[in-house]
């Protein structure tokens, strides 16, 4: 399968996705650290992907959604951003109410 | 090119861009060294802009401005960019 079209299977497969440096219990970057633990702080599930462990999807998800940096969050398939604007909408309380709608209404399908 | 010659010219880009009343940008490469996600290169940079071109932009659209308005730079001189952008307050 083309990576891209990988890519989209995995963000459409997992209502809340994060591609980052690492895993959440062993992060590889600040960046991608301060997100997963936005995430985990949703007490939400959630899927990751660990890019250094993919060299394919580290070389092409900057441009699947044109964003240049990791990680990267989507939630239903939809990039919401990384690092600073996952804190950002946690801090606002967005980040949890858009991950358990996203993931109830999984469950329900 | 080193980080105070990439500081200038995401200064020069950014001034361009977005005329900001506020820019800030803070080399912040020292707290990454050597990571394992900071391999290949770049640095690291904290930005922080407010300019009226941020009015009515969602927070992913002011990035993805950003971002374009540093263009090339973000392939290889800059690893991660930390970004405040907001639209400046009103006179009152």
């Amino acid at each position: 399968m083309d990576v891209l079209e990988r890519i989209k299977q995995q963000v459409d497969e997992n209502p809340v996705i994060i591609y980052m440096k690492g895993t959440p219990q062993m992060p590889q970057c600040g960046f991608s650290s301060r997100a997963a633990q936005a995430l985990q702080g949703c007490g939400i599930e959630f899927a990751y992907v660990n890019v250094l462990g993919d060299p394919e999807i580290f070389e092409n998800l900057p441009r699947f959604a044109d964003w240049p940096t990791f990680p990267q969050i989507y939630i239903n398939g939809e990039l919401i951003g990384g690092c600073d604007i996952t804190l950002e909408m946690f801090q606002s309380g967005d980040l949890q109410k858009m991950t358990k709608e996203a993931t109830a209404a999984n469950q329900q399908a | 090119m080193d980080n105070s010659e990439r500081i200038e010219r995401m200064h020069a880009l950014l001034n361009d861009a977005f005329q900001p009343s506020t820019l800030e940008i803070v080399d912040d490469s020292h707290k990454h060294a050597g990571h394992e996600g900071a391999k290949g290169g770049g640095g690291h940079f904290n930005v922080t802009i407010y300019s009226a071109a941020f009015e009515g932009k969602t927070p992913i659209q002011r990035h993805r401005m950003v971002y374009d308005a540093l263009g090339d730079m973000m392939k290889s001189d800059i690893h991660a960019l930390s970004i405040v952008a907001k639209v400046p307050e009103q006179d009152s």
